[in-house]
């Protein structure tokens, strides 16, 4: 088991790197020289050139990915160029309210889906299988931008069930008062794609040998649904599950948007608003490690959740 | 692989599957149909005039009725309606204008200072040339009858909502076909390398794979179109091909794993084949439903990422128009009121995407060696 963990943290080097370069390649090269963007339309050439002097991009190539790599290796990317917050900073106070939002919808999602989804395999085949998936598909068709835009109009504009928007300072203030509406919203977009999903895993199970077995020796319908199929099914279920865990870090761009809520989604499309590259650049490397750090550990309780697994 | 031995049979049988699909034949018709209108608004057949003023602002859908609509439009007509600007309005700067007059004219002062005519303060009024041009068109548009309503209503600027979407149609689809060609090609050339000759140059692949999938995508997505920061059809279409190639990178190299010992390879390289032509000639066929099936996927998938990406700004430029700017504009006019154009973008593209992803199911089922 450690040597796996220690293979698999060695394979991260190379990928990592690769991420440093690919962010490096973009941000310094593809991106143009931000002194521009810096000083703005009027600028003089000594402006220009004490920017980028300032910046380090007066140098060699090989001089500002050395002054990148060790960025990320003392977790200090300077200042926000549009509002001259550190950038550590902006990560650490953003990944809250992204997380407020997240954790929540996705559980109510998940276990949504699955209910509905064991549900209709249960009666697979039948009119009621076939409008709830025809429905999935017709709502899986119109944009997620609609469900937010028209939720949060009829919802809150209208019905003023909910706060259009904000976000507080106390934790139970935001996730009571100001996350229900982004949630349910969140739940809305999700449900139908996982729904889908799910009911296949579970029709994948549906027709295995154990099942007609559990049938033979009398156990009721329920017992061999939800002990039997949905226990086996939730392998590939947590197996999706795992593929979202790093969207968590990233936030949810258009609720955050739509919704004002400080986190790092929200922040990801101001600071390309802005072309505020050092935000863009952090964010980007960091959760790139994190997403390697999230799958090896998915990998790992994969192995837990089920034995047949086998670590290479 | 019994219709290998003469290779159209596959592409008969398969069609000939679909075609006894009736879900697949109407999804097919859509789809057609959709592809139809972008052919027809690109070449200017139809929806040529859609950025031309035909109605007043947020003219209504006909059903509705125009009773209605001046009830509602009442209030907002004063800022959008063109009609306004030449009538007697009170201008609110009327009489800080009418101060600067007063020192323009040496201290003469003007009886009606609050019933100054717009065309009174032309002479102070630095945008006076711009007012006037605009003045000028919009009169000539409003002279020859601006409709009060329209049968799919229309947008602020009296644009008619059915042609601005049959134009959105146009780039939506347009840019989702051109980016899932291009991230087709990218994932099929780079899989079939690493697949077929294993080794370093799949571990260089696959390292490369790696890298893009472990940024999270939409991040990855927002990122190259930060640094691009440019709005066009062009940039869309590069963020989209760009970032889309990694999940058929992953099913072709599987395949060409799975295909490059089998005999048929084996007796091509025995008559003297190339690498590249066993490559992308004796297996490629072999291979291309996989292919066919993700370039179908990747258009749905690049058409709903296009909607976001212009609703964000990032897309296409504001002389164009997508489904994403509609649903961007959509937003602030539903809260005044006017869903029409909410309602126009949303149902065309709910239309084409459920007929595209039926299709692609059907695709995917017709192809399926398998199922026979």
């Amino acid at each position: 088991m450690s040597a796996y963990i220690l293979r698999r943290l060695w394979q991260m080097i190379p990928t990592m790197l690769g991420v440093v370069l690919l962010a490096f390649f973009l941000f310094n090269y593809v991106g143009g020289d931000p002194a521009y963007i810096l000083a703005g339309k009027i600028s003089s050439p000594e402006q220009i050139a004490s920017i980028r002097r300032q910046l380090g991009i007066d140098q060699p190539y090989y001089v500002q990915l050395w002054i990148f790599i060790q960025q990320i290796l003392t977790a200090d990317f300077g200042s926000s160029w549009a509002t001259n917050e550190p950038v550590s900073q902006i990560i650490i106070t953003r990944i809250g309210p992204s997380l407020t939002i997240l954790i929540p919808m996705l559980i109510i999602e998940t276990v949504l889906s699955v209910l509905i989804a064991v549900g209709v395999a249960y009666v697979r085949g039948s009119l009621t299988d076939r409008a709830v998936m025809i429905g999935c598909t017709v709502a899986m068709s119109v944009s997620l931008l609609v469900y937010i835009i028209v939720g949060q109009y009829v919802l809150a504009y209208q019905l003023g069930w909910f706060p259009v928007q904000g976000w507080g300072n106390s934790f139970l203030e935001n996730l009571f008062k100001y996350s229900p509406l982004p949630i349910l919203l969140g739940v809305a977009v999700g449900i139908a794609p996982n729904t889908r999903l799910y009911r296949t895993f579970i029709l994948d199970e549906i027709n295995q040998d154990y099942v007609r077995t559990a049938r033979a020796k009398g156990l009721s319908e329920n017992t061999v649904m939800l002990h039997h199929v949905l226990r086996n099914a939730l392998i590939p279920i947590i197996t999706n599950l795992m593929t979202y865990l790093p969207a968590l870090l990233v936030g949810d761009f258009l609720i955050e948007r739509f919704f004002s809520i400080p986190g790092i989604g929200r922040e990801v499309i101001l600071a390309v608003e802005r072309s505020d590259f050092p935000v863009i650049k952090a964010i980007t490397v960091y959760v790139a490690a994190a997403t390697m750090i999230v799958n090896l550990v998915a990998d790992l309780l994969y192995q837990a959740a089920d034995p047949r697994v086998q670590l290479k | 692989m019994s219709a290998a031995s003469q290779s159209a049979g596959l592409w008969q049988l398969a069609w000939r599957r679909l075609i006894a699909d009736r879900v697949a034949v109407v999804s097919m018709l859509v789809v057609g149909l959709f592809l139809l209108l972008m052919i027809a608004s690109g070449l200017n057949l139809i929806a040529a005039n859609w950025s031309e003023e035909v109605a007043v602002g947020y003219a209504p859908p006909s059903f509705v009725g125009a009773a209605k609509k001046a009830a509602a439009n009442s209030p907002r007509q004063a800022d959008n309606s063109p009609d306004a600007y030449p009538g007697t309005v009170k201008d609110p700067l009327a009489t800080e204008i009418a101060e600067l007059r007063r020192q323009l004219d040496g201290g003469v002062t003007t009886s009606s200072e609050a019933d100054l005519e717009l065309g009174d303060i032309k002479v102070v009024d630095p945008l006076a040339k711009e007012m006037a041009e605009i003045l000028g068109t919009t009169t000539v548009a409003a002279h020859h009858e601006l409709a009060d309503t329209l049968p799919f209503g229309a947008d602020k600027w009296g644009r008619d909502v059915i042609q601005k979407t049959i134009k959105g149609s146009e780039t939506s689809i347009f840019v989702g076909l051109t980016a899932a060609l291009l991230a087709t090609v990218i994932g099929t050339v780079l899989g079939a390398f690493a697949g077929y000759y294993g080794g370093r140059i799949d571990d260089f692949f696959n390292w490369f794979y790696n890298v893009f999938t472990a940024i999270p995508y939409m991040l990855l997505i927002l990122a190259i179109a930060a640094v691009l920061n440019q709005r066009g059809v062009t940039a869309v279409v590069l963020i989209l091909g760009l970032t889309g190639w990694t999940g058929i990178y992953r099913l072709v190299r599987a395949e060409y794993m799975k295909h490059k010992s089998r005999e048929y390879v084996q007796a091509a390289d025995a008559i003297g084949a190339s690498n590249r032509r066993r490559m992308f000639v004796h297996i490629f066929p072999n291979i291309s439903h996989v292919s066919l099936v993700q370039l179908s996927v990747n258009a749905v998938g690049f058409i709903k990422s296009e909607v976001i990406l212009s609703f964000l700004g990032f897309g296409v430029p504001v002389d164009k128009v997508s489904w994403g700017s509609m649903l961007n504009e959509a937003q602030n006019e539903l809260i005044l009121g006017y869903w029409w154009q909410l309602a126009a973008a949303t149902l065309a593209m709910a239309l084409l995407v459920t007929a595209f992803s039926m299709f692609t199911d059907a695709l995917r089922d017709a192809l399926d060696p398998k199922i026979k």
